[in-house]
């Protein structure tokens, strides 16, 4: 086992099954200070389930976790929250009828002592959020807009835009990229780029190559929930790495 | 990100829903009121017919208040007739055996709606089994028990009848004013603040938007929609109270013929039937508009034949003045 003191997360020997279906086996898993991994894999791997376990949504049936060196016994989304772990879930994790305000602050709410909603400040913050975050100019779009009448890529980005500003220090980006035009795709890879350059880590999962190598440290392969591979940048190139993948498919292995 | 397309593009605000469901419920029911004040000028000039609305349709109309938040959590409870009839019960024998204790009566009446909405609750959220299923179950059940306990026999209430709790429940403010429209124009107020306003209320409404997504981003779902169940559970039993109270009677059938009129509120009040939405003000107009329908359309000189007929044609008319306005959208 790597030495949780060494890394900012460390999962031991993880298992995880639904029902009769083992999706996760014996894995492995480790996220670097300050590192962008890469986690890829085809479909049905247990790459989301690897990371809803990281968040706190799954609890596994075996295996251990350790964030900043500590040992994490309780699981559940609010404790990942509060150890700064923000997630782009593949499924976006928006209330589509509901307002951008409410869906940034969605289960953890400014409130006063009474549990009632600090809307204004909610709002402002929402702004900032469109504004600086995400760059959106567009006036037709604001903090009251329903999510489920903005278009794919400003729905990622509400999504997106929440996780980065909870100022989290392992950010999770699942699928990020999916549904989105090429200008949007460049617009999520240079968020990636930019948690690594605050000192931040972020673990980033897709299934297209070309766009996790260039901003990925280290990959992860994950083959029918076991780690099948894993590679620093500077030890392989994009397209050994493809070719790998590939190989892995029509196989099932991997030298 | 990419907004190219937003300037020609709308995007839908909540302010500009509101105010379009809002504007249009509040116009069917003016122009419900101008149809009976033309029909028949002499009974809806006077302050008669007014009072009578006043005193009955809180009953109801508290009851679509509550179940506003379980269709907004995306579910649904048929049994809330039924505990109100054995909240009431529960009510009406503890008067009888302690000699007009209307306190402990109140005490042990919300408990028990407490407990039947927590029991429909555990149904639903811990066993599983879909709420229309669950609570098709219960309502028979919770009116068994009724049945079962009062053995078809009425309770009087007139004991409790000049006591400062009857008064505060149904008495007449100066009067005139039935103190149970009181009751619903309040807890419509609070509960309106606590939908929009409070953290439960955002959570029962991401909940009924897309449970999955409530839970990933740590919403407590089951412990939201066992809170929605719960607080049928209450509103249930505060309406057996007011209703047995007003009547100063217990019947074993107390409750039935609310089921009906109570969804139809919420519904015509704009509330989506597949969660996500909704208001409490749709929903007290909503009452406001069933309650008056059955007396306003005698009133205007319908035979009691046309009633039914009537007030199907008003209800779907409102349902699809919104389900064209969310189509717009
Ligand atoms: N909540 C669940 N209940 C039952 N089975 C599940 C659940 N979540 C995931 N699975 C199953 O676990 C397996 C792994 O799913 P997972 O979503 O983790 O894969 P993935 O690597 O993220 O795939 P994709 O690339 O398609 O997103 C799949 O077979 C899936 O059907
Ligand atoms: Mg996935």
């Amino acid at each position: 086992m790597y030495n949780p003191e060494d890394y900012l997360l460390v999962m031991d020997g993880i298992y995880k099954s639904f029902g009769e279906v083992e999706v996760l086996k014996n894995v492995n898993f480790r996220v670097g200070n300050n590192e962008i991994v890469g986690l890829v894999g085809d479909n049905g791997a247990g790459k989301s389930t690897l990371i809803k376990i990281i968040t706190g949504v799954h609890r596994p049936d075996k295996g251990e976790i350790y964030f900043k060196g500590k040992k994490i016994t309780y699981h559940s989304v609010e404790l990942s929250r509060e150890l700064g772990i923000e997630t782009v879930y593949q499924e976006r994790a928006l209330g589509e009828q509901q307002t951008l305000w409410r869906n940034v602050f969605m289960g953890r709410e400014i409130t006063d002592r009474l549990g009632f909603l600090r809307i204004n400040e909610e709002k402002k913050e929402t702004e900032k959020i469109l504004r600086k975050h995400l760059g959106f100019t567009s006036k037709a779009i604001n903090v009251d807009s329903i999510v489920k009448s903005l278009s794919g890529g400003e729905k990622q980005g509400i999504a997106i835009g929440r996780a980065l500003y909870f100022n989290a220090e392992l950010i999770i980006l699942d699928e990020p990229t999916m549904g989105l035009s090429l200008s949007e795709t460049r617009k999520v890879l240079d968020f990636v780029l930019n948690i690594k350059k605050s000192g931040k880590s972020a673990i980033f999962i897709s299934h297209n190559i070309y766009y996790v190598y260039p901003v990925a440290d280290r990959f992860v392969i994950l083959d029918r929930g076991q780690v099948a591979g894993e590679f620093l940048k500077k030890e392989i190139s994009q397209d050994e790495l493809v070719e790998k993948m590939v190989e892995l498919a029509r196989t099932g292995k991997m030298k | 990100m990419n907004e190219t397309m937003s300037a020609t593009r709308k995007i839908i605000t909540s302010k500009v829903r509101e105010m379009r469901l809002e504007v249009s419920i509040t116009s069917v029911l003016i122009a419900i009121f101008l149809l009976f004040i033309i029909g028949n000028p002499q009974t809806f000039t006077k302050f008669d017919i007014y009072y009578s609305f006043m005193s009955t349709i809180p009953f109801s109309g508290i009851l679509a208040l509550a179940l506003t938040f379980v269709i907004i959590t995306g579910e649904i409870d048929l049994s809330f007739p039924s505990i109100l009839g054995i909240s009431a019960w529960v009510f009406s024998k503890t008067v009888e055996l302690t000699d007009g204790n209307i306190w402990i009566a109140t005490l042990l009446c919300f408990a028990t709606g407490l407990i039947a909405g927590w029991f429909n609750g555990l149904i639903v959220v811990r066993i599983g089994i879909p709420s229309l299923v669950a609570t098709i179950g219960t309502q028979f059940f919770f009116r068994g028990l009724v049945n079962v306990l009062a053995q078809g026999m009425g309770i009087t209430l007139v004991p409790v009848k000049d006591t400062l709790l009857f008064k505060i429940f149904v008495g007449r403010i100066g009067g005139a004013v039935p103190a149970q429209i009181i009751w619903m124009f309040s807890l419509g107020i609070i509960l309106s603040m606590i939908l929009k306003r409070h953290r439960f209320g955002s959570h029962v409404f991401f909940v009924g938007d897309n449970r999955e997504s409530a839970r990933m981003m740590g919403i407590r779902v089951d412990r939201v929609r066992m809170t929605v169940f719960m607080m049928m559970g209450f509103f249930s039993a505060l309406s057996g109270i007011l209703s047995s109270l007003e009547v100063t009677y217990f019947w074993p059938t107390l409750g039935q013929g609310y089921l009906m009129r109570t969804l139809a509120a919420v519904f015509v009040g704009g509330t989506s039937v597949f969660g996500g939405m909704g208001t409490i003000y749709g929903s007290f107009i909503g009452a406001l508009i069933i309650g008056s329908l059955e007396a306003g359309i005698i009133a205007i000189g319908l035979a009691g034949f046309w009633t039914q007929l009537v007030y199907g044609l008003i209800i779907i008319v409102a349902i699809s003045i919104y389900t064209w306005l969310m189509k717009k959208e």
